[in-house]
């Protein structure tokens, strides 16, 4: 009897017990917690990125020359118009989880489907942007020439301009061999067959049009390719030219060092993941609003934790961003 | 019987979902169990198998050292003819053994088996809570540490062996399977298994943290809380930021072994060919891995103290000395432990003024960390002592962690570091600072709460002898260490005959041998004392130990949601024990030195602020 009349000497104290100090249920301070455990993930990729990018600060491919593709305008130079449209989406989609959270809190069942369906939608549509962009990347664009120490010898024009491999590599005729199992190049993982040229092919092109020059990776003082003299771009192609690189994967990358194909691919593919989950969790939530769940349980507070979630990776895709495309 | 009456019919007087009582079927009680009690003996279990095995691996490599390259019938025994050909054990193994036993004890045993096991056990019940947050994610958590454990034993027994690179596993030697054999399939099992480590780890962390958060009893202020709850809870709070770190260096050396990747690999010409990796830095993965890595020893270290600090105080009766210095010294060691990990690395080729930047963050944690050796020592200061088991091992904590602690100065500056870095100075000095003393305040705790898991008490005097052995043992095995780690002997050598400078120490060699054996022997009066407790021990009191915590108000019968009736709220600090009353004739209840949370302030008694 007398716990009842006694005082703790903590009412009406924020954090005296008995109450939630934070005004929040566990399970979203359980979300809050994630996201900060997950921001530190990703934060280690980007720190990750950034040593590895300052051990090559002097020739990391400019963003501006990997990233300019757009869908339906072949051959136009759109450097980073693409990617500033599916950020623009993926931030879209936050503002239309926004006004679901919002319709949730409003018990207000319509709406909360709609945004939700859009939020989704938006995902999809950024999920699928980043495939495409991961495809042009893996693809390349102008092709370039590997160095026996792993540098990338690029070609420009007398203006400096990119010129692809095909607009000047002359195609040698070749004996085609007839492969057996026992001899077929396909079994020979070290030589590279696929490529469109040969290094033959590129060097007899290449001494053929004295309009065309090499540019090597590094960088000059006002942050540009630096491009050799026609003499010194035969030389160092005859001497140091080993393999044809067209596109990037994960151990050749036309445009650079391979490590930023490498943390291209690791971070943007890890991000892609968390996209992903969000878009599966999102589309959870979705049938769960239409079978009317959260208006039997009387609180849309899901649909809120998933926000959350979907907010961060959009923060997340901001960082990425800034560091692959921007800086 | 009766207990469960009582609550059923209590149950209809709360509001709280977590008080009612499902008929519950073998499966949901003792396999997939969501009851935080339950949780905690999974976790306390399964962490004393993996050490079994850990500390197996250690005797056995032991061995190799103080014999070197001689034969024994236990290496055919355990190890069979291709590890140990004519039980003699190879150097494949012993690498093998000693990266195992490293992984094993830090994250298993130190990490999931203390940790888990007293932030699952104590935080609902020292805080007044049904259960955790969410027993269910707490349930997953369990799951998630059984199969990264299994998965770590599968690699046991894999034809290439487990890993073999040291439990730092540093790239490029963990990377390349071409390097050694140990590289193979057992580092792919030991990446596998501690990403799911990871995972259960930050499960657990969320469910511990907004636990302390939001379910605190009426009255349960932040500074009434226990030591125990504001070290795990740090601990939660450290594992929630560090971990996750571990995970990218594991995910991107996972890259670069299966996928093609040169995040940490550049330049390796190995067997005659040149790799293609190029322009990566496996001084990259240090520093990720060490990002984690020190914080980690706080994560091992903290529960420990939390615990000591909670069974020092009652054995005393008196209260805890310096309750918020010992709060403040827990937050800044765990804010300092994120900023120190470049004192791992002082002979990477650090820029030796970043590595004075390391050295002077490293040295501040010795701030805290005296604070508490002091404010533990003025505790036992006058106080009336109780010399039970788990007191005696509190005691044994604060006596290794000051003695590892003084040779953490020495490595923790950059100038004298290279001097002695990677030889047995350090293994001296991490052994007994984290592993000696963190599995003190291991054992001190399952004494201590051995009632309140188990309802029956431990064997007194089996604990003293264990107790004695252990400690005797322990100094035995580390003391001599830090003397043939001056003398320069390095660490993870297989065997040290080929330098006859070393020929000196081969005879201390054998002497750590034999306190190991020792030592190790001495744990064996745990197991049975452990076991036999369960069983047939003395039934325990409600409260045996005369402590002022929540947990022993609640009945020696486990139930799930704790208490029978409404939780007790909380009206004190959880150390008033010896108060005087106002005319300082007698305690504050006459007769009895403590003063349990749940007690109303009385009238002859005044209030301290603490």
């Amino acid at each position: 009897m007398e716990a009842t009349v006694a005082q703790t000497g903590t009412e009406g104290k924020t954090w005296g017990g008995g109450n939630k100090p934070l005004g929040a249920s566990y399970g979203k301070l359980m979300m809050w917690f994630f996201i900060a455990s997950d921001a530190l993930t990703f934060s280690a990729f980007l720190a990750a990125y950034g040593f590895s990018r300052f051990k090559f600060i002097d020739s990391w491919p400019i963003a501006d020359e990997v990233f300019n593709h757009f869908p339906f305008l072949h051959g136009v130079d759109a450097p980073m118009y693409y990617v500033a449209l599916m950020t623009f989406i993926l931030i879209f989609s936050s503002v239309t989880m926004v006004l679901a959270v919002d319709a949730g809190h409003h018990m207000n069942k319509k709406k909360v489907t709609l945004y939700m369906f859009l939020t989704i939608i938006g995902g999809l549509v950024f999920v699928g942007s980043q495939a495409w962009e991961w495809k042009n990347f893996i693809n390349g664009t102008y092709g370039a020439v590997e160095t026996r120490g792993g540098q990338i010898l690029q070609f420009v024009d007398a203006d400096h301009e990119r010129v692809a491999l095909a607009d000047f590599a002359k195609t040698l005729p070749q004996d085609r061999i007839e492969h057996q199992p026992s001899n077929g190049v396909w079994y020979d993982a070290d030589k590279q067959t696929s490529a469109s040229f040969t290094v033959e092919e590129i060097t007899k092109g290449f001494e053929a049009n004295p309009n065309i020059l090499v540019r090597i990776q590094q960088l000059d003082e006002n942050g540009k390719k630096i491009v050799l003299s026609r003499e010194a771009s035969l030389a160092k192609l005859e001497n140091d030219a080993v393999t044809t690189v067209e596109g990037a994967n994960l151990t050749h990358n036309e445009y650079g060092p391979p490590l930023f194909a490498d943390f291209f691919f690791f971070i943007t593919g890890f991000h892609g993941f968390h996209v992903s989950m969000g878009i599966i969790l999102n589309i959870i939530i979705f049938f769960n609003v239409l079978i009317g769940t959260y208006e039997r349980r009387g609180s849309y507070e899901m649909v809120e934790k998933v926000g959350l979630y979907w907010h961060f990776v959009d923060l997340v895709w901001v960082f990425v961003f800034t560091f692959f495309y921007l800086v | 019987m009766s207990v469960n009456a009582t609550l059923n019919a209590q149950d209809q007087h709360h509001d709280d979902g977590h008080g009612h009582h499902h008929k519950e079927t073998f499966i949901t009680k003792y396999i997939f169990s969501q009851d935080h009690k339950m949780i905690a003996k999974q976790f306390l279990i399964t962490g004393f198998a993996m050490g079994f095995i850990g500390i197996l691996m250690s005797i056995l490599f032991r061995i190799q050292l103080a014999w070197p390259e001689q034969s024994f019938y236990i290496f055919e025994l355990l190890l069979g003819d291709k590890y140990a050909p004519d039980g003699v054990m190879t150097p494949d193994s012993y690498l093998a053994l000693v990266t195992i036993h490293g992984t094993i004890m830090v994250f298993f045993v130190l990490t999931a088996g203390l940790s888990g096991t007293f932030s699952n056990l104590l935080i609902p019940l020292q805080i007044g809570a049904r259960d955790m947050a969410s027993g269910f994610m707490n349930m997953v958590s369990y799951w998630l540490f059984f199969i990264s454990c299994v998965i770590m034993i599968s690699s046991l027994f894999v034809e290439s062996g487990p890993a073999s690179a040291g439990w730092t596993i540093y790239p490029p030697l963990s990377a390349l399977p071409e390097a050694i054999p140990g590289s193979g399939l057992g580092m792919t099992l030991w990446l596998i298994s501690m990403a799911i480590f990871i995972a259960q780890s930050l499960i657990g962390s969320l469910n511990y943290i907004v636990t302390v958060l939001n379910l605190r009893t009426k009255g349960m202020s932040m500074t009434r809380l226990p030591l125990t709850i504001w070290a795990l809870f740090v601990t939660a709070i450290i594992g929630v930021v560090s971990f996750p770190v571990l995970l990218s260096a594991a995910l991107m050396l996972i890259m670069d072994r299966s996928f093609g990747t040169s995040f940490f690999l550049s330049d390796i010409y190995i067997k005659g060919e040149v790799l293609a990796h190029q322009g990566g830095s496996p001084v990259l993965f240090e520093h990720l891995f060490w990002f984690l890595g020190h914080p980690e020893v706080y994560i091992v270290i903290l529960p420990a103290m939390g615990l000591v600090s909670e069974i020092m105080a009652t054995n005393s009766r008196k209260p805890i000395f310096g309750y918020r210095a010992m709060i403040a010294s827990i937050l800044a060691i765990a804010f300092l432990s994120t900023i120190v990990w470049g004192h791992h690395m002082f002979v990477s080729g650090m820029n030796p003024f970043l590595g004075s930047v390391f050295t002077f963050t490293t040295l501040l944690i010795a701030i805290p960390s005296a604070v508490k050796a002091f404010n533990w020592i003025t505790t036992l200061w006058k106080g009336n002592l109780q010399l039970n088991p788990a007191m005696l091992f509190s005691i044994g904590f604060v006596s290794t962690f000051i003695t590892g602690g003084l040779t953490g100065i020495i490595l923790g500056d950059s100038t004298l570091d290279i001097n002695v870095h990677d030889t047995y100075f350090v293994i001296a000095h991490f052994h007994l600072v984290m592993g000696i003393s963190a599995v003190y305040g291991l054992l001190a705790g399952v004494y201590h709460w051995f009632p309140k898991m188990f309802g029956r008490m431990m064997n007194k005097n089996l604990g003293y002898a264990h107790f004695w052995i252990t400690a005797v043992g322990a100094y035995g095995v580390f003391f001599p260490m830090h003397f043939i780690g001056l003398a320069g002997l390095p660490r993870r050598y297989y065997t040290n005959t080929a330098f006859p400078y070393f020929d000196d120490l081969a005879d201390v060699n054998v002497l750590i041998t034999l306190f190991a054996i020792m030592t190790a022997l001495a744990q064996l009066i745990f197991v049975y004392n452990f076991i036999a407790s369960i069983f047939y021990g003395r039934k325990a009191t409600q409260n045996p130990w005369n402590a002022t915590t929540l947990e022993w108000t609640t009945p020696v019968e486990h139930i799930h949601g704790n208490w029978p009736g409404e939780i007790p709220s909380v009206y004190r600090w959880s150390y008033d024990y010896s108060k005087m009353n106002k005319e300082e004739t007698d305690y504050v209840i006459p007769g009895q030195d403590f003063v349990p949370q749940h007690i109303p302030l009385q009238p002859n008694e005044d209030e301290l602020s603490h």
